[in-house]
């Protein structure tokens, strides 16, 4: 027994610090092409049709020539060791990346036909159609109502007050949090447990009816209780919304997502359907990640 | 099996040295913070006892009888007449019911110094105000004399006898014995401006010009500190300019104050054209004195606003404007206040700056607006301080007291302020 747990102690810290050397004994099949992506990037009717994307941080390369699509209503998950650039792709689909100075995005990024990086679109009209969830929650100082009314507010969504309180208790309905606090609206939001306080989050995110919503490991802070809460949430919503889910856990992404895309170094190695990349994998690199051979 | 054995040796050796360590290292702390304590509570017992007797008056209740013919006065409307007349007779004169032997011009020189300079100011206000009291007979409160008032308060104290003759020494005590001179709370001292007498001088006219001064310290100094240190944080893009602009804020904050003083005096006065010694130009000059603290504080407290409630409200959508105005802004202000009110109080006890631009003045009207003359709390104290009055130190001590009071509380108000608002997530 003793033995067991030993081994798979040392399994875990294998894949977060020995992978280094694993990594320079490449099979010949793992060799990176740039711009290629093996497996299914491409979807028939995308919601975000993604081409050559290159992201820099100053000089140096973050995103290296991805090229994808998301596909209505899908949810892709986005799974990578560290720093693969996985979240940094994903805070391109709404722009997130704007406030940092050093950051450049080159290549094409369309959310239906629209060139998501126009300079004379306005971010804050993108922002209300694709949505995000972040690693941390996040809620705002304030009352439950007013984390959830904040966007509605400031975007005029509602007139009147009887129409807000209607958006904000239908989104603590989908986010499953209705029943929790329907008696406790005004309690400040910081008070509640952090599996609450990121399905708030959630909600705030869909109390503007967003298309898609971004997801930044949205269950790395929560125990596995919160997490199953929030991934079946994911599954309800994923009926009406594109999802795009960066995880490190690799049981969540085989549990929530539809396709899953494997990065690498900046590079998108592989992208197919979930069951596929987790029974067989097209690439080497992919196998030897989610095998633990290295993370 | 041994050498385990050694190593737990070794490792019980050195723990004994590290809690030795440990204990020198709280004894240097507690040392320090005794010492700290100790030179607090010498230097307010200091103040307190030297100041305490600044919040006594000393005064005398006599029956004076208003004598025409004794004060050469026959018409107190005439104004000519009130300002040839003698009001300081009917003073003497009821004091010599209680001495008939003091009648020689020595003694008689010795008697009026025993009642305050302003004393017969009273008689004559009294009667030009109310003409039909001439030739009756009123009991009336006068101040005393500023010698008399520090040898009654410090009966104790030779020190304190050496302006009093002998004669005057033994008068004193039997007024005193028979309550005639009494000892009363100092309502005077917060009453009135400065004067040229002690016992006659207040700190009103000081705590109203602090007060005017910092209002208009705190109305420029504040909005400006705030918004700039919200542009500078938020929108200004980093370049040369911004950098040059920050290097140049963190520089004026270390400049001596003085410095401050010559620049309202060549500009503000120079070039302006300003009015010396008002709470305008002071406040003026204390806030471009505040300012930087002001930016510092609140460039830390915003900087100190969690990067993720930035990225929760702009993952809805807020702009830009709407992060700092709903988010930012509200979860700084406790540490943009906290800031605002240390730099406030700093201003407050600032000096050297004010003495340039002119309010040392001599000023005994309490300040009644924003442009007339005043002077303010610390320039009163340094003004009491190098006068040669006995009376003066003590009122200087007493004035450190009221100032004192004044940091306390608005420090406290800073703390309550931050305990209030600050929010926790």
């Amino acid at each position: 027994m003793n033995s067991m747990n030993a081994t798979a102690i040392r399994t875990e810290n294998m894949s977060e610090k020995v992978a280094k050397p694993v990594i320079n004994e490449q099979p010949e099949n793992a060799v990176i092409t740039e711009g290629t992506t093996v497996g299914q990037p491409f979807a028939d009717d995308p919601k975000f049709k993604l081409r050559n994307v290159e992201v820099f941080y100053g000089e140096s390369p973050a995103i290296k020539n991805i090229s994808l699509d998301i596909g209505r209503n899908e949810v892709i998950a986005f799974i990578g060791p560290s720093g693969c650039g996985k979240s940094t792709f994903l805070r391109c689909l709404n722009r997130m990346n704007d406030s940092i100075d050093i950051c450049r995005v080159k290549g094409s990024l369309m959310l239906d036909d629209q060139d998501l990086y126009d300079p004379k679109r306005d971010v804050v009209e993108l922002r209300a159609r694709v949505g995000m969830v972040f690693q941390k929650p996040n809620p705002f100082p304030k009352s439950i109502y007013d984390n959830v009314a904040y966007g509605p507010r400031i975007h005029g969504l509602a007139n009147r007050k009887s129409d807000l309180d209607d958006i904000v208790e239908n989104s603590l309905r989908k986010a499953g949090l209705w029943n929790e606090v329907k008696d406790r609206l005004d309690a400040t939001a910081t008070g509640m447990s952090g599996g609450q306080q990121q399905r708030l989050c959630i909600a705030r995110a869909i109390a503007v009816s967003p298309e898609v919503i971004l997801m930044d490991e949205p269950c790395s802070a929560l125990d596995p209780i919160a997490t199953a809460k929030v991934e079946e949430l994911i599954a309800e919503m994923s009926e009406s919304y594109t999802i795009v889910i960066v995880t490190h856990s690799m049981q969540q992404a085989a549990r929530v997502s539809d396709r899953t895309a494997y990065f690498h170094l900046g590079h998108l190695v592989e992208v197919n359907d979930t069951d596929k990349v987790f029974t067989a994998p097209d690439h080497k690199l992919t196998e030897s990640y989610i095998t633990g051979r290295f993370g | 099996m041994t050498n385990q054995r050694t190593q737990a040796e070794i490792v019980r050796q050195s723990l004994k040295r590290r809690y030795r360590k440990e204990r020198r290292f709280r004894l240097y702390g507690m040392t320090a913070i005794a010492v700290a304590l100790l030179s607090l509570v010498v230097l307010f017992t200091d103040i307190i006892g030297k100041g305490y007797t600044g919040f006594i008056k000393t005064t005398m209740t006599l029956e004076v009888v208003l004598d025409g013919e004794q004060m050469y006065l026959e018409d107190p409307t005439d104004k000519d007449q009130i300002s040839m007349a003698d009001f300081q007779a009917p003073i003497i004169a009821a004091l010599q019911r209680y001495f008939p032997e003091a009648q020689s011009r020595k003694d008689v020189r010795e008697l009026s110094r025993l009642s305050g300079n302003y004393a017969s100011n009273q008689i004559r206000d009294l009667l030009q105000a109310q003409p039909e009291l001439l030739g009756s007979t009123q009991t009336l409160e006068f101040l005393v004399h500023d010698t008399v008032s520090v040898y009654v308060k410090h009966a104790d104290n030779p020190a304190y006898s050496i302006r009093l003759s002998e004669q005057q020494q033994r008068w004193v005590d039997e007024l005193v014995e028979q309550g005639v001179v009494t000892t009363s709370f100092n309502d005077v001292f917060f009453s009135r401006g400065d004067s040229r007498e002690p016992s006659n001088a207040g700190i009103l006219g000081a705590i109203v010009g602090s007060l005017l001064t910092m209002l208009v310290t705190l109305v420029i100094a504040f909005p400006t500190g705030v918004a700039a240190a919200v542009y500078l944080e938020e929108f200004a893009p980093q370049n040369k300019l911004t950098d040059f602009i920050e290097v140049n804020i963190n520089n004026l904050a270390a400049v001596p104050s003085i410095i401050f003083g010559l620049l309202g005096l060549a500009v503000f006065i120079g070039v302006f054209g300003m009015p010396r010694s008002v709470p305008v130009l002071g406040g003026l000059v204390l806030a471009l004195m505040t300012l930087p603290t002001i930016i510092i504080s609140s460039r830390a407290a915003i900087k100190s606003v969690p990067p993720s409630i930035r990225e929760a409200a702009e993952g809805i959508g807020a702009s830009k404007m709407q992060v700092v105005l709903h988010h930012v802004i509200p979860l700084a202000m406790p540490g943009m206040m906290t800031g605002s009110i240390i730099g406030m109080a700093q201003a407050l006890g600032e000096t050297a700056p004010l003495l340039l631009i002119g309010m040392v003045a001599f000023i005994v009207e309490v300040p009644e607006g924003f442009f007339s003359s005043a002077t303010v709390l610390p320039v009163q104290i340094y003004q009491w301080a190098s006068s040669a009055e006995q009376g003066f130190v003590e009122l200087a001590s007493a004035g450190i007291m009221i100032l004192l009071a004044f940091m306390i509380s608005m420090n406290g108000l800073a703390i309550w302020l931050r305990k209030r608002l600050e929010r926790r997530w």
